[in-house]
């Protein structure tokens, strides 16, 4: 696989031959998200200025940069999260089926039914294992007990983590491991079928192993879901993201796909950050 | 690198640095001392207090004491009935519970109303603040504000009226233990929760509480130890009561009340017994504080 085709690739269509891992995917060029022109305020502090950028439907697409960046926040603005704080505040446009969902009369459980959230640490509910996953689904249907437990099913199978719970479903999730715990979460949140997923650094509080799978788990997802990762591993960012987006200072410097983003970035402080010289 | 930076800096003088370790070394031990002096006097009331409870009350801790309501002193003839303190016992338990079941939920609620809804407002500084100064507040206070209140209005000391006040005392108790618990909770649970798209009620009732829950019944079992030893407030509306009555409209007997008046009395007999009833309410409250003790271990 050569570089060369990378960038024929971008001149032309804007879609690319990645390099290993990524061969097989092309950036799809339907839009899931559009980011527009979004500034966003904690209080009188800018923190995002000016973002525009485009989450392709079903690909995966990685957020790096120093801390402070502004790559949570950006987050945090796709399911509204910030909407709980009082001081906080974006301006633009952030469209999904065609509407603004930062919107002041955007309905915001029916958003974050359909953008669901995987944070750093794993934050599983005091209760069953089965009733974390039953929780966010009640929520938003009307199941019978067995379409319940087909969910339920489903959901944890899809985490690959289905055949380490299921004798112990009615066991307290608190019991789990942390690297259990967080692929639990993940089948909480596709559990209620949303259609984009973010994940919120969601390795840095696991070893290894756990990394490994909760990074495999997010290439298999991708196939059904549009897939949003926040990560401070750059490695990570380039084994799991059809895309990556650099910001720094609460700019996007460059959004690019993961093999050119990591061996011919265009900005000098794109290259300077991948290569460890600040961050 | 400057060269400067990479100089090696001067010798220490060991000297003064093994008297510095001996100075902190005396200084350590000193405290130490002290620390387990102080330890030591506290544990010697406390068990000097234990132990006379135990050695006055225990005599007379049968079921006769418990199952017999109050007679007067046998004092100079041996062969009249022998007195005990089941009306202090059922008074008891009656006030006290019927106060924890109204304070109870009036302090859950204010304790979440401050750690979930008004953790930064004004408003809620100042009800926390009221709250905290209701807590430490003299409790011959609350009597006599619920004697203005209710005693005065009603026409007279009832069991209803020592119930509102030990209730008083329960809600500032339970608003700190809810509002300390719920602050425990991590914000990234109920960012969690929040992000499934559930309403914020739901996330209180359904997340929040549940991973509170052992702390919080552990404040209300905290309060109701703390009632179940309050004397003054109940002068002042339950009144305290010979026989035994049920009855929440008319006085009532509660032990605190029965201790002060049987010990009061100058009879031994009755001295005796009101040393009973003050074993009773101590190892009732003992118990109830390992109750708590134990559910908040399970938590961790």
């Amino acid at each position: 696989m050569s570089s060369t085709t990378a960038e024929t690739g971008a001149r032309t269509t804007g879609s690319f031959g990645g390099m290993q891992a990524r061969s097989e995917a092309a950036i799809n060029t339907i839009s899931r998200i559009s980011i527009r022109n979004l500034d966003f305020y904690y209080g009188d502090l800018k923190a995002l200025k000016g973002v525009s950028l485009e989450l392709p439907d079903r690909q995966v697409t990685g957020m790096i940069g120093p801390s402070g960046c502004g790559k949570s926040t950006l987050l945090r603005v796709l399911n509204r999260m910030y909407s709980l704080y009082p001081g906080q505040r974006a301006e633009g446009e952030v469209i999904m089926d065609g509407r603004n969902i930062i919107a002041p009369d955007v309905d915001l459980n029916e958003l974050r039914a359909k953008v669901g959230m995987v944070f750093q640490k794993p934050t599983p509910f005091p209760m069953t294992i089965y009733e974390n996953i039953a929780f966010g689904v009640r929520l938003h249907e009307r199941l019978s007990k067995a379409q319940m437990d087909e969910r339920v099913e489903w959901a944890l199978s899809r985490a690959a983590i289905w055949d380490e719970v299921k004798d112990r479903l009615q066991r307290s999730a608190l019991g789990l491991s942390g690297g259990q715990q967080q692929r639990l979460c993940i089948a909480r949140t596709i559990a209620v079928r949303p259609e984009v997923i973010l994940f919120d650094e969601p390795t840095s509080a696991l070893d290894p192993i756990s990394t490994l799978k909760i990074e495999e788990l997010i290439d298999e997802l991708k196939r059904d879901f549009t897939i949003c990762i926040v990560t401070h591993n750059m490695q990570q960012a380039a084994r799991c993201a059809d895309q990556v987006a650099f910001f720094y200072l609460g700019e996007l410097v460059e959004v690019a796909p993961a093999a050119q983003l990591f061996t011919a970035p265009r900005e000098q402080r794109t290259q300077e950050y991948i290569t460890g010289r600040f961050g | 690198m400057s060269a400067a930076a990479t100089a090696l800096a001067p010798a220490k003088d060991l000297t003064v640095a093994r008297a510095l370790g001996r100075r902190r070394r005396r200084t350590d031990a000193a405290i130490r001392w002290l620390c387990i002096a102080a330890t030591l006097v506290g544990l010697f009331f406390l068990a000097s207090i234990l132990v006379t409870l135990l050695w006055r009350g225990l005599p007379m801790l049968d079921w006769l004491t418990l199952t017999t309501e109050f007679q007067p002193t046998r004092y100079g003839d041996e062969t009249l009935p022998r007195g005990g303190l089941s009306h202090a016992i059922v008074g008891s338990l009656m006030q006290v519970g019927l106060a924890t079941l109204i304070g109870t939920p009036i302090g859950l609620l204010v304790g979440t109303y401050l750690a979930e809804y008004a953790r930064d407002s004004a408003f809620g500084s100042a009800v926390r603040f009221v709250s905290d100064v209701l807590l430490s507040a003299p409790s011959i206070l609350i009597g006599l504000f619920i004697y203005q209140l209710v005693v005065l209005p009603m026409g007279g000391f009832s069991g209803l009226a020592g119930a509102l006040a030990l209730a008083i005392i329960v809600i500032p108790v339970v608003v700190r233990t809810t509002e300390d618990m719920l602050q425990l909770i991590p914000n990234t649970l109920r960012e969690a929760v929040i992000a499934l798209g559930a309403p914020k009620w739901k996330m209180i009732l359904l997340v929040c509480y549940r991973a509170a829950l052992s702390g919080i019944i552990t404040g209300v079992l905290l309060a109701v130890a703390r009632i179940a030893g309050e004397t003054a407030p109940l002068l002042l509306t339950s009144f305290g009561n010979n026989v035994m009555s049920t009855d929440l409209g008319r006085a009532m007997a509660s032990l605190p009340i029965a201790i002060y008046q049987q010990a009061n009395s100058g009879f031994p007999d009755l001295i005796q017994i009101a040393w009973t009833g003050a074993l009773l309410v101590t190892l009732g409250v003992l118990a109830i504080n390992i109750a708590a003790r134990i559910l908040l271990r399970r938590r961790h």
